[in-house]
């Protein structure tokens, strides 16, 4: 498995759109993919799971991801309501949207062994897309820092997933996304 | 694992690859074989086929009525009158969807209506659950129709293309579900490779149904039947149903033929040589039993995999041969036959299958994913270890369940 990532939302802010455009994008490329949500109950504001597995071979299993090789987090606020890396493996990625020095500090302080990227994913879909939709921002800055797919197969996905403007829209806030996460 | 000439087919028939939920697969397949009704009631995890469907129809991508009803029992109702009339028609549901339409299953059958309903499966009330299990499809297996369940969404794709020309075989004429795990495959995005729809539609040509509404050669359906007919009625549809596994093969001859796969009423991992078997239905469970066995395998047991697709009629005689030689097996299911003799309703046919052959494998009815109670790989590994260490004397296991 080339990856194994789970990504944390809340209902409504796209976690599960976010792993299925990686997931289209993987397969896009010929190879294997699975984007699978865990739903709590369907509502807006309930947090959301939505895991992501590619690889070069036919996967097969179909349990939820448990000791990922990468998370991301799309609500700043669940980082102080769930331990968002559980199970992370060490030297895993962690890419987390906020703004705030203080949450990315504490979620840097809490596991020194893994690589934790933020990006201010909200201000970039505010800007974008006038709605703190923020899937395509946080998505951005995970293939920025996990190189799992090349950016040009998810502009392309997001062409097909979109239509017309909102995919232009969708996609800026992509690249701007890429360019401004940070390692810290 | 394709042969030469198959593959030499599938490049041909294949159009695109693309991530897909197998809701949204099951709804190709739906426009591929180019259906002229259909009739549905939301329920989740079923709602993402309809709206699929009613945006291939708003785009004109599909020619089809698309019938709006309120409820289950008018869904399958309307389905009923419009298979009646010759017009090939889908409906899906799932949950307390299938519970109400109970007793319309019946008279589809009855009627020996070749309807296809896919059922994206989930756990019953009370109390409320939008998750994943087997109960709705387990509660409908006795009414009649043919059940295949698929385990991933290329497979559910295919079945339902294959589910027409079965249901429509002038020696079945029967309705056909196509059941999988809800959420677990239904909004599962992975790929799928989709068919040119010319290769579908050779596949599954229209040739016209004796015995169907017509005003201008008027006949009856469903009439009164008096005790002294009533019973060759409900024979015939039995010996119609049991027509389904021969069927089933001779049309999956013929799709792989022409689109390079076939899945057979059931599928062999690993079991040739296996001292122990794990058998299953449905796509997780059977995913992740599959990546326990290649565990053990590794660790030197011999273990091997039965994933059951045809459930009913029930394919007795290649079980039995499956089954005949291992020292031990477990059936793994996805429901609970409350108060049965053992609590796997996949359990209590396999076990009587044997039985009917004289044989005495022994077993372990294994309950898991319960209201979709996570399922790990790890849980199908201990099972195999139960097995192989013939340690427990336990019959009944009821995985994942917290003490």
């Amino acid at each position: 498995m080339e990856v194994e990532a789970r990504f944390h939302g809340r209902g409504g802010q796209g976690a599960v759109t976010a792993v299925q455009l990686l997931a289209s994008a993987a397969i896009a490329e010929g190879r294997y993919a699975q984007a699978f949500p865990e739903f709590g109950p369907e509502r807006r504001g309930a947090p959301v799971r939505a895991y992501l597995r590619i690889s070069d071979r036919y996967i097969f299993r179909r349990d939820p991801v448990r000791e990922p090789s990468a998370v991301a987090v799309l609500d700043p606020g669940l980082v102080l309501v769930e331990d968002v890396l559980a199970g992370l493996r060490p030297g895993g990625i962690a890419v987390i949207n906020t703004r705030s020095g203080e949450v990315a500090a504490k979620v840097k302080d809490s596991r020194p062994d893994v690589d934790v990227h933020v990006v201010d994913a909200e201000a970039i879909a505010m800007e974008v897309l006038g709605r703190p939709v923020v899937n395509t921002a946080v998505l951005g800055a995970f293939i920025k820092a996990t190189g799992i797919v090349s950016p040009e197969s998810v502009r392309r996905i997001i062409e097909d997933s979109f239509p017309g403007r909102l995919a232009e829209l969708n996609w800026r806030a992509v690249e701007m996304a890429m360019g401004s996460v940070k390692r810290l | 694992m394709l042969a030469g000439l198959q593959r030499g087919a599938r490049e041909r028939a294949v159009w695109r690859r693309a991530g897909l939920t197998t809701n949204y697969a099951v709804a190709f397949a739906v426009k591929a074989v180019d259906v002229d009704v259909v009739a549905v009631y939301p329920i989740t995890p079923q709602t993402t086929i309809v709206e699929k469907i009613a945006e291939f129809i708003h785009g004109g991508e599909l020619r089809a009525e698309l019938i709006h009803v309120e409820s289950e029992h008018s869904a399958l109702s309307a389905a009923v009158g419009a298979a009646a009339t010759g017009a090939r028609t889908f409906t899906a549901t799932s949950s307390q969807g299938l519970e109400l339409m109970h007793e319309v299953l019946h008279i589809a059958s009855g009627l020996r209506l070749p309807i296809v309903m896919a059922v994206p499966t989930r756990a019953l009330s009370a109390p409320i659950s939008i998750h994943n299990d087997y109960s709705d499809i387990m509660n409908a297996r006795d009414a009649g129709w043919a059940i295949l369940i698929a385990s991933t969404a290329q497979e559910a794709y295919d079945t339902v293309i294959q589910a027409y020309r079965i249901a429509e075989h002038p020696d079945v004429q029967l309705p056909v579900m196509v059941a999988y795990d809800g959420y677990l495959m239904s909004h599962t995005l992975e790929p799928v490779e989709l068919y040119r729809e010319e290769h579908v539609r050779e596949f599954v040509p229209r040739r016209g149904r004796r015995n169907v509404l017509d005003v201008r050669s008027p006949i009856t359906l469903g009439a009164f039947a008096t005790p002294d007919n009533y019973y060759e009625f409900k024979y015939q549809q039995e010996a119609a149903l049991r027509n389904v596994e021969g069927v089933l093969r001779e049309v999956e001859a013929d799709f792989a033929a022409r689109f390079g796969a076939s899945y057979g009423p059931l599928e062999a991992y690993r079991l040739e040589d296996a001292d122990y078997a794990l058998v299953t239905y449905g796509g997780a469970a059977t995913g992740n039993a599959r990546v326990a066995v290649d565990m053990a395998r590794e660790r030197g047991i011999r273990v091997g995999l039965l994933r059951i697709r045809l459930y009913r009629p029930f394919p007795s005689a290649p079980i039995i041969t499956a089954l005949a030689g291992v020292k031990a097996f477990a059936v793994i299911d996805r429901a609970i036959a409350y108060g049965s003799p053992a609590p796997g309703p996949l359990y209590k046919d396999v076990a009587a299958a044997l039985y009917m052959e004289g044989l005495t494998v022994p077993g372990i009815s294994v309950v898991h994913g319960i209201g979709q109670r996570a399922m790990y790989v790890e849980d199908f590994y201990g099972v195999i270890k139960m097995l192989a260490e013939g340690a427990s004397t336990d019959k009944v296991l009821f995985l994942g369940l917290r003490e």
